[in-house]
């Protein structure tokens, strides 16, 4: 039988297999951040336990880290001791640390790939969800809770059952006004919140094969809001091209060494999946989420529908989003727009954004936050000119950090009121208590925060010349 | 971790599906750099509701009953946290989000998994009946309610850490030489 791309690397890093589906898997990368770390540095301590292999792990400040006035100290004393006790953990045990101030800091998600440090045919976790994002490497990269952080700095290993595996094939290339971030909210509003529960999702096919490297990250990023343990993409020239003029990537003899291994990470003609999908690329629309959970989505000028959710559920949803079922969101009102987060703060996502409200003027009542990935993406921003770009139309580039998406760092919306957010989540409260978060893509968010209300996609680039 | 065989107890129903770890612990409250004292926030904006099934003194008890995929979200372990610290020690559902059923195991709140129909029948009666008791016995993997039975599954290592109180960091701190012989094998999928 053929195997897939993750039984490939499932095998290359499995030291022992317990029992049944139960493997030790080695792990090449540990990221690290201040939130889910002093618990688990606390636990070696008590136990006596050193960390095993120091080199193999990369720490930055993300979730807590104010995104104005870095240079001065963070105003939460509670925040303050968290990014503290993350740098003393690191200073203690010789980690390499990206904090405030560093020209490498930023969100975990960013700096990683963007450093070359993430590399096809990794294992990657971090202890948080979104770690999947690096799958986008051709990487197996999933998210672990603190435990299996305090696990893996003990042993570099970790204890995991062989999860099954789904693969999403689309045929066929986007439209203008689809991105990469409507591509994984189709994904998700069709396949439901907890339909790749249990499951490992490769992404394949012309769709994913055109796609830039910052967009399958976006793509493999929100691959847990379907419950998902993780998805990948197979690496090829694309990614190797990316790959190349990183800080930390191998350079030279050992690149092309590497290069040679990489090519061998493809799934095989005759592997099977448990699951699979085939989808159309030229069927995706802009899309955007209505309610609590990031699978509640509709193209952006479809009316809120019945879903399959349960009658209680759907009405708690749209009761929290002060929404209702049949109802377009067209011509909603908007008053808060963020553009950031692990799923959309690359270079890439803030050139759309400036591209679209280059020689335009934000809608006077919207409040917008504008979030680079990492220091590297606000200096490489700066460099373009799209800091300029943006202060013209009336916005504002701020510093790095995970800012609105989770809210740690007092970037908040509102109780109550709508947010177009770049984010991966909808939660209730996510961006703060009472907020109501509407996901969609950097594209939607930019014409959002011009209009200063939802507006039909399409019609307004038929009537607006972005694209030349 | 704490040692676990059996347990008797009565239930709090959470009739809800898709919970996810943002309700369970709002990411104001992670904040913390210990593990305690998260039960007081545990699912704190919807305790501002009265109705609310936490507020009502009707349902006590060690087992959290919800509708299925629970913990979904956010990888946070503060959500386990904040379950153990506010008093269950089992957590029953028709399945459960991957990193949230890995989290429970690790820190010895037991997961159980039973049928939708089994999962609809008990929160029926424990809406209606609040004093019923639920029975757990983990070594033969049952759970009996009313005149019903069901087996769950869980396997036999995550099992004897729960039957011992071990946990995998005493498992792997004691592999190191494997994973030292793997490492040198395997040069070539490591970082240059």
């Amino acid at each position: 039988m053929g195997k897939t791309l993750f039984d490939k690397i499932w095998d290359a890093h499995t030291v022992k297999n317990i029992e049944g589906d139960i493997y030790v898997l080695y792990i090449d990368i540990h990221y690290i951040h201040e939130v889910t770390t002093p618990q688990a540095f606390n636990e070696l301590k008590e136990r006596n336990l050193t960390i095993f292999r120091p080199k193999k792990i990369i720490a930055t400040t993300d979730h807590n880290v104010p995104t104005t006035n870095q240079n001065l100290q963070i105003k939460d004393p509670l925040a303050k001791k968290q990014v503290n006790t993350l740098s003393k953990n690191c200073r203690k045990h010789g980690i390499q640390f990206y904090g405030i101030g560093n020209r490498y800091q930023g969100i975990v998600h960013v700096i990683g790939p963007e450093l070359g440090i993430t590399l096809p045919g990794m294992t990657v976790v971090c202890g948080d969800s979104h770690t999947s994002t690096h799958g986008a490497f051709g990487s197996i990269s999933f998210g672990i809770g603190t435990s299996q952080i305090a696990i893996v700095l003990a042993s570099q290993c970790i204890l995991q059952n062989k999860p099954k595996q789904m693969r999403f094939h689309a045929e066929g290339f986007l439209r203008k006004s689809g991105t990469q971030k409507d591509v994984i909210l189709y994904i998700i509003s069709k396949l439901g919140s907890f339909g790749g529960t249990g499951y490992f999702v490769e992404y394949s096919g012309p769709l994913f094969e055109e796609m830039s490297m910052e967009g399958r990250m976006t793509v493999c990023n929100m691959s847990i809001e379907m419950g998902a343990k993780g998805g990948l993409v197979s690496p090829d020239e694309t990614t190797f091209k990316y790959i190349k003029s990183k800080k930390f990537s191998p350079k030279s003899v050992f690149l092309k060494k590497s290069i040679s291994y990489w090519k061998t990470l493809l799934t095989d003609k005759w592997a099977i999946f448990d699951y699979e999908y085939i989808f159309d690329a030229k069927n995706i629309r802009p899309m955007i989420t209505y309610g609590t959970n990031p699978s509640m989505g509709i193209k952006i000028n479809e009316k809120i529908p019945k879903t399959n959710l349960s009658k209680d559920q759907l009405e708690k949803s749209l009761r929290y989003m002060g929404l209702k079922i049949g109802e377009s969101l067209i011509g909603k009102r908007i008053k808060h727009v963020f553009m950031g987060s692990c799923t959309n703060s690359r270079i890439e996502d803030l050139r759309l954004f400036a591209k679209v409200v280059q020689g335009r003027k934000k809608a006077n009542h919207v409040q917008a936050m504008i979030v680079p990935g990492s220091k590297k993406v606000y200096f490489q921003a700066k460099k373009e000119g799209l800091n300029k770009i943006l202060k013209e139309s009336g916005f504002e580039l701020r510093q790095a950090g995970c800012s609105a998406c989770i809210g740690m760092n007092g970037d908040k919306i509102p109780s109550r009121e709508y947010c177009i957010s770049t984010s991966n989540r909808n939660f209730e409260g996510r961006q703060g208590p009472g907020s109501r978060t509407l996901l969609a893509s950097p594209l939607v968010a930019a014409i959002i925060a011009i209009e200063g209300k939802i507006v039909d996609i399409d019609e307004y680039l038929k009537n607006n010349n972005i694209f030349h | 971790m704490e040692k676990f065989r059996l347990l008797r107890s009565s239930a709090v129903p959470l009739p809800i599906e898709n919970i996810d770890t943002d309700q369970i612990i709002p990411s104001r409250f992670l904040k913390n750099t210990s593990k305690v004292g998260f039960g007081k926030n545990l699912f704190r904006d919807w305790r501002f509701n009265p109705d609310f099934v936490l507020n009502n003194p009707l349902y006590v008890g060690k087992i959290l009953i919800s509708a299925r995929n629970l913990g979904c979200g956010s990888s946070r372990e503060h959500a386990i946290w904040a379950i153990l610290d506010y008093g269950f020690r089992v957590v029953i559902s028709s399945f459960f989000a991957d990193i949230f059923k890995e989290n429970a195991l690790n820190n010895g709140l037991l997961p159980i998994e039973i049928s939708e129909i089994f999962l609809k029948n008990i929160f029926e009666t424990v809406i209606q009946y609040p004093k019923s008791i639920i029975n757990v016995d983990l070594e033969n993997q049952n759970v009996f309610f009313e005149n019903q039975t069901e087996k769950f599954n869980i396997n036999f290592y995550k099992k004897t850490c729960f039957l011992h109180g071990s946990d995998d960091i005493e498992y792997l701190a004691n592999l190191k030489k494997e994973i030292d012989f793997f490492e040198k094998k395997n040069k070539l999928i490591l970082r240059n």
